[in-house]
């Protein structure tokens, strides 16, 4: 009964740990690496809890619902646990060899498991204002995290990024007291049961809107999206390839969330905003990548793209729709991070980013380069990877809803990453080296076998989503169904007590 | 600040502000105050040794580090929310255990008074890291990598 | 008592925007903390304002009677305000390490690294 807690516990127990154990480097280490790696499990265990037993829940300090706080893992909880888990556990492995560089103090890796009960709780998270606290965990983490180079660059790049946090949390909490001054509630399923029967106000549709603009901006959609770009790549690799995996698509599932059980009475006039803001979300974010000469900053730009795919399946709202953007986060957050790894990788071994610079990686470090273009096609799209079955998913959910303008816009964008995919690859993999790299391409170093593992882990969890996408897609449409028929999830935290 | 008024009193100030932040922890279950307001108020006596003193004092004064007050303060809370799982409830349950004490009668420990003494250390120290390293913020070195 | 008290908020809320669009650090961090309080104070007075009437049971009854403050919305504020208290005194040392790094107050002067 208690499993639900231990994907916050796990974190948080070993987050602690590490501190006791700061002196010893060597110990530190292990306690890490143990903590990453359970994670994937619990979250592995707990899909199968529910596949089996349908939804948990569990009331924390006896009291029920709606009254106490209340944990509940459904399929998309428990299939984003697990992905985060399985992510979280390879960016640990990889920052192994240089958590000494990211921070004097050794507080890299405490950071990093307080980020992931953050993001843990968010998704566990049975009331409002629990999602509202597990944010703020994740984001206060994330802040000291990206401040921790505490370099220049880095600086900027965290105030912008913290300012704009901190309006979008005092956003989320105006909506929270206007939902609170509405329904006396904040239970998500109490709330769905009380909204069922409103008819939608105008008082409502404002109290929505306030959510829907606090997570667009953690979610980095349309006209929210700008702190996103200066931001990740100011990071350090393993600090970057975490955000990227993991951050706003906290904010794309608390979207999910919401949307589909609690503001789902007024479609009329949130699924056009949420379709233009998907077109135009995948739209500049594609273009803003195009211009980029940096593998982290083209990086940065696709994250925001591949948002826009995400919000399809929520505009559009059926069952294949939603379906197919559970399957594109799950591929996402996979390839994103592992993207951003290699993107560290390149960078440690050649010295830098800018891919002006850079060259010569396919003759002087071939694996690398058959590391790279597994997740670079993925993310482009082409078969048999996962990006080409959750594309595939997402395109075929619209042009059932008859909607060949929102096919065309996803296959075009699809095209542009490819460019941007086309255009890493050849500036540093297949050009013959610039400067000094051009004679001797041997100058490349080697990388440690702890920041090439992780990559080719996840690149093979690339290629095993792609050619078993069907049992993927079968645990993402019965993720789908749940928050179609958000019934079940009532039923389950409820249980006797609803009104 | 460097008046020689404050710098004299704070020694003997400070003692007091930190026996009341205690008795504002104590009182906190069933009347206004706990752990939080505790705990800021016995950050704030810090903070005012601090301004009158100097960091350096400060620190020797409260002789162990905000970082290590933070961990025991999060443990000690931790530890509190995992006993009922031992006792087979869930997490955060309330346990009461009466203790006889000469003198004061029947006294009800139990774990949220625990949990308020955790978050009380854990306040303390974010609040006094937060306070010594905004005077001691230095950046490594002054150029980015990009 | 709410009608007054919602037109504070809008103040708030309002000089909050206002002096976040300045361009000055110690002005953004200002705004910031009208911000977020005006968002505190929004969850107190849309969940009802009530007057000396704490929700404690008096002695000898079982259950609360007559009107009583809520006491859901004034723990998530409590909440709220730690969450903004720490995030808001980390945001200071930052804004602090950019002034010392920059020697300027002004969020344009410093330095387009980030961007």
């Amino acid at each position: 009964m208690n499993l639900l807690v231990l994907p916050v516990m796990i974190p948080l127990i070993t987050a602690l740990l590490l501190l006791f154990c700061q002196k010893n480097r060597r110990l530190a280490q292990i306690v890490s690496t143990i903590g990453a790696f359970s994670l994937p499990a619990v979250g592995l265990l707990i899909l199968s809890r529910v596949h089996e037993e349908g939804i948990q829940v569990i009331h924390m300090g006896s009291w029920q619902a709606p009254f106490g706080i209340t944990l509940v893992a459904d399929y998309l909880s428990a299939l984003m646990l697990s992905v985060c888990g399985l992510v979280g556990a390879a960016v640990a492995v990889f920052a192994l060899k240089e958590d000494m560089n990211l921070s004097r103090e050794g507080v890299f890796f405490p950071l990093l498991h307080a980020l992931l009960m953050g993001v843990n709780g968010s998704f566990l998270a049975g009331d409002m204002f629990n999602l509202y606290v597990w944010f703020e965990v994740m984001l206060i983490s994330s802040f000291v995290l990206l401040s921790l180079g505490k370099t220049n660059a880095q600086l900027l790049a965290s105030i912008k990024y913290v300012a704009l946090n901190l309006v979008s949390s005092a956003i989320f909490l105006t909506g929270l007291g206007l939902l609170y001054g509405k329904t006396g509630t904040l239970n998500m399923a109490d709330l769905a049961v009380q909204l069922q029967n409103t008819e939608s106000t105008v008082l409502l549709t404002s109290t929505a809107l306030f959510f829907l603009v606090a997570f667009s901006i953690k979610a980095a959609c349309f006209p929210f999206f700008f702190w996103l770009p200066p931001a990740y790549p100011a990071a350090p690799a393993p600090i970057a390839a975490i955000f990227s995996g993991l951050l706003t698509k906290v904010g794309v599932y608390a979207l999910f969330r919401t949307f589909t059980l609690i503001f789902n009475q007024d479609t009329a006039i949130f699924q056009p905003i949420l379709y233009w803001m998907a077109i135009l979300t995948m739209v500049t974010g594609v273009l803003g990548a195009v211009a980029q000469m940096d593998i982290k900053k083209i990086l940065s730009y696709h994250i925001i793209s591949q948002i826009g795919y995400m919000i399809i399946g929520l505009a559009l709202a059926t069952k294949l729709a939603l379906a197919g953007a559970i399957f594109y986060l799950v591929h996402h957050i996979v390839v994103k991070t592992n993207l951003f790894l290699l993107a560290g990788a390149i960078e440690k071994s050649g010295g830098t980013n800018d891919l002006k610079k850079l060259g010569g990686y396919y003759k002087g470090y071939p694996l690398l380069a058959v590391m790279f273009l597994v997740p670079a096609l993925s993310l482009a799209g082409i078969p048999p990877l996962s990006g080409f079955f959750s594309k595939l998913f997402l395109i075929r959910a619209s042009l059932e809803n008859g909607d060949m303008f929102m096919a065309f816009m996803a296959l075009a964008v699809g095209v542009f990453t490819l460019i941007s995919m086309t255009k890493i690859w050849m500036e540093a993999f297949w050009k013959k080296g610039v400067g000094e790299n051009e004679r001797r391409p041997a100058k490349i170093k080697r990388l440690d076998l702890t920041v090439t593992m992780p990559i080719a882990v996840l690149a093979v969890v690339t290629v095993v989503i792609g050619f078993s996408a069907g049992h993927v897609f079968h645990f993402a449409e019965l993720a789908a169904e749940q928050l179609i028929a958000p019934q079940m999830y009532i039923d389950a935290v409820m249980g006797g007590n609803a009104r | 600040m460097n008046s020689y008024l404050i710098r004299m009193t704070v020694p003997w100030l400070c003692p007091f502000l930190l026996v009341m932040s205690i008795w504002i922890l104590l009182r906190g279950h069933n009347a206004p105050g706990g752990g939080f307001i505790g705990g800021l108020v016995a950050a704030a006596a810090i903070a005012f040794w601090c301004f009158a003193r100097g960091v350096e004092d400060a620190k020797r004064w409260m002789r162990v580090s905000p970082l290590h007050l933070m961990i025991a303060g999060v443990s000690t809370a931790l530890i509190s929310g995992l006993m009922p799982m031992f006792a087979g409830k869930p997490m955060l349950t309330a346990l009461w255990h009466k203790v006889e004490v000469p003198l004061l009668g029947k006294l009800p420990l139990g774990t949220p008074i625990l949990f308020d003494i955790g978050v009380f250390f854990a306040v303390v120290g974010v609040t006094t890291s937060i306070l010594f390293s905004l005077e001691e913020f230095e950046l490594w070195n002054r150029s980015g990598p990009s | 008592m709410e009608p007054f008290w919602a037109v504070v908020v809008g103040i708030m809320f309002g000089a909050g925007i206002y002096l976040m669009l300045r361009r000055n650090l110690s002005k953004l961090i200002l705004g910031l903390i009208l911000i977020s309080n005006a968002a505190n104070m929004l969850i107190m007075t849309s969940a009802g304002l009530t007057r000396d009437a704490p929700p404690m049971i008096a002695a000898g009854k079982e259950t609360l009677t007559g009107t009583y403050a809520d006491p859901l919305p004034q723990a998530l504020v409590l909440t709220a305000i730690v969450i903004g208290f720490g995030v808001l005194a980390y945001f200071l040392t930052l804004l602090q390490g950019a002034y010392k790094s920059n020697k300027s107050e002004n969020l344009d002067r410093l330095g387009g690294g980030a961007s």
